[in-house]
């Protein structure tokens, strides 16, 4: 690594005048990804600003809307009661993230200005609709969420630009969301295939509304059209579930790396869409499903 | 790029000049000199270098020293009293959970702070709060024997 200057910014304010133009300077939340990539070859900027004691910046509130700041931690995340009731597909993916350790440090801001294509809390947040607020110094300014991500590690965020709050509109009546992952183990994992759902039932549980997003599944997370056509207008059970399943994997635009080949990926964009459907589709019910919906499986303790 | 800050570890504070880019596992054992918090992949995969900052586990080899400044750090060092090791230390001993030593820091200072939290986990929750360290000697199960002698011992 190289000649690095630091700061610690206790104000987003401050963190702005630190970040200028951000052609040289980088925030840095908790650092587990930054940190890691600066082992990869992508050196740090000559300038890091520290923005994890901006105190105004942790902490979540959730009225009608649930508004996340964008410090707010994984570990906050999925233990928060509203999360788990209402955005559960959150409580789902932040559950899932790294370990203990990873979950202390990793932020929700860091998570999504990071656009991974497989990381874990982007399908939920397109699911649920959220939307970012980026800050400059020209003033506030709010981005739905699948118009943020351009592609693998790239944002619409201008270099200036610090991410301040998620926030993720009321969920209708009836509704229930999942986020599902196929994974090789359950700490420090990196989603081979991920799967989110939000439904939305009648009176007489039929499904008026589904969104179906998938995660490392292409350059960046991407929605199902096709496995949202399949569910609604159904009654969300097994025939419907089957055809949730055909319609993602056509959808799927996976690739093969070491993780897994394209093939694999594809058959199983299938199988956990539908099972994230079938979660989702449970909870709308009002039915109890244990967060994370992704089973873990651990000698003489599966479920 | 030196900037002068003070570390706190283990309830001492220690002043260091650092750059921008020291990671705090390369600060505690380089410029502090505790040498019990392991580099293992240095990639924030295997928890060799697992330490506490403000109680909760941290991987120390992918947290810029500078981020702590204003936080208590705890290492392996710190859970001893003195000579005396702690009940979890010597349940290591006692069920054979070390073998070359390597991951045992890092293991020690996740599973200190699981019990911190949770004093009466089941062996799920053991192996899940230990799954960000690996062992590559012991195979495990010692280890979570090691955590839930010291868990009955103390409840
Ligand atoms: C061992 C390990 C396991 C992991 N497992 C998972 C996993 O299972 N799933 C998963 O999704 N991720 C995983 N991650 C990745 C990472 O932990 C998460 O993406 C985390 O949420 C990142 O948050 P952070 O605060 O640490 O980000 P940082 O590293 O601090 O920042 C990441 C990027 O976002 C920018 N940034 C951060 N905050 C802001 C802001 N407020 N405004 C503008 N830009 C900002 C930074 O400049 C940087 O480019 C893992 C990482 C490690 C090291
Ligand atoms: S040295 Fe930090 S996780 Fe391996
Ligand atoms: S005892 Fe050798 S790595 Fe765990």
């Amino acid at each position: 690594m190289g000649d690095v200057a630091f700061h610690t910014a206790t104000t987003v304010d401050e963190a702005l005048a630190l970040l200028g133009d951000g052609s040289d300077a980088r925030v840095v939340a908790g650092g587990s990804d930054l940190i890691v990539q600066a082992r990869h070859g992508k050196s740090l900027p000559g300038t890091v600003i520290a923005i994890h004691r901006i105190d105004a910046l942790r902490g979540l509130t959730a009225g009608d809307d649930l508004v996340v700041g964008a410090l707010t931690s994984h570990a906050t995340l999925c233990a928060d009661a509203a999360v788990r009731s209402t955005w559960t597909a959150i409580a789902d993916a932040s559950a899932l993230v790294g370990s203990h350790a990873t979950r202390n440090v990793g932020t929700l801001g860091g998570n999504v200005m990071n656009a991974s294509p497989a990381m874990e809390t982007g399908g939920p947040l397109i699911v649920l609709g959220a939307s970012v607020t980026l800050r400059s110094a020209a003033g506030d300014r709010e981005v739905a969420i699948e118009e943020l991500w351009t592609g693998p590690g790239k944002t619409s965020a201008k270099p200036g630009e610090i991410c301040v709050a998620i926030t993720v509109p009321a969920q209708p009546a009836h509704t229930g969301s999942a986020y599902v992952r196929l994974e090789y183990r359950r700490a420090m994992e990196i989603a081979i295939v991920g799967a989110s759902a939000c439904v939305t039932l009648d009176d007489d549980g039929n499904v008026t509304a589904a969104k179906v997003a998938l995660t490392a599944l292409a350059p960046t997370i991407i929605r199902s059209p096709a496995a949202e056509a399949a569910i609604i207008g159904t009654d969300g059970h097994d025939d419907a579930l089957d055809a949730v399943a055909a319609g993602a994997s056509a959808d799927a635009k996976p690739i093969s790396d070491l993780r897994a080949n394209e093939d694999y990926r594809r058959a199983m964009a299938g199988v956990i869409a539908k099972r994230a459907v079938a979660v989702a589709a449970q909870r709308a019910r009002g039915e109890e499903f244990p967060i994370p919906a992704t089973p873990v499986f651990m000698k003489g303790s599966g479920r | 790029m030196k900037h002068a800050a003070t570390l706190t570890v283990n309830g001492m504070a220690y002043p260091v000049e650092l750059d921008g880019d020291t990671t705090l596992v390369r600060a505690i054992r380089d410029e502090i000199g505790l040498t019990g918090t392991k580099e293992g992949c240095d990639d924030c995969e295997c928890g060799a270098c697992m330490v506490m900052i403000d109680g909760r586990p941290v991987n120390s080899c992918t947290y810029l020293a500078l981020q702590a400044v204003g936080s208590e750090v705890t290492t392996v060092e710190g859970l001893a009293d003195g000579e005396t090791l702690s009940s979890l230390q010597s349940a290591f001993l006692d069920q054979g959970g070390v073998q070359c030593g390597f991951c045992t820091p890092g293991m020690l200072v996740s599973a200190h702070a699981l019990l911190r939290e949770n004093a009466n986990p089941t062996d799920e929750e053991v192996r899940l709060a230990l799954g960000g360290n690996l062992c590559r000697c012991t195979g495990y199960a010692k280890i979570a024997g090691a955590v839930m002698q010291a868990a009955k011992a103390s409840v």
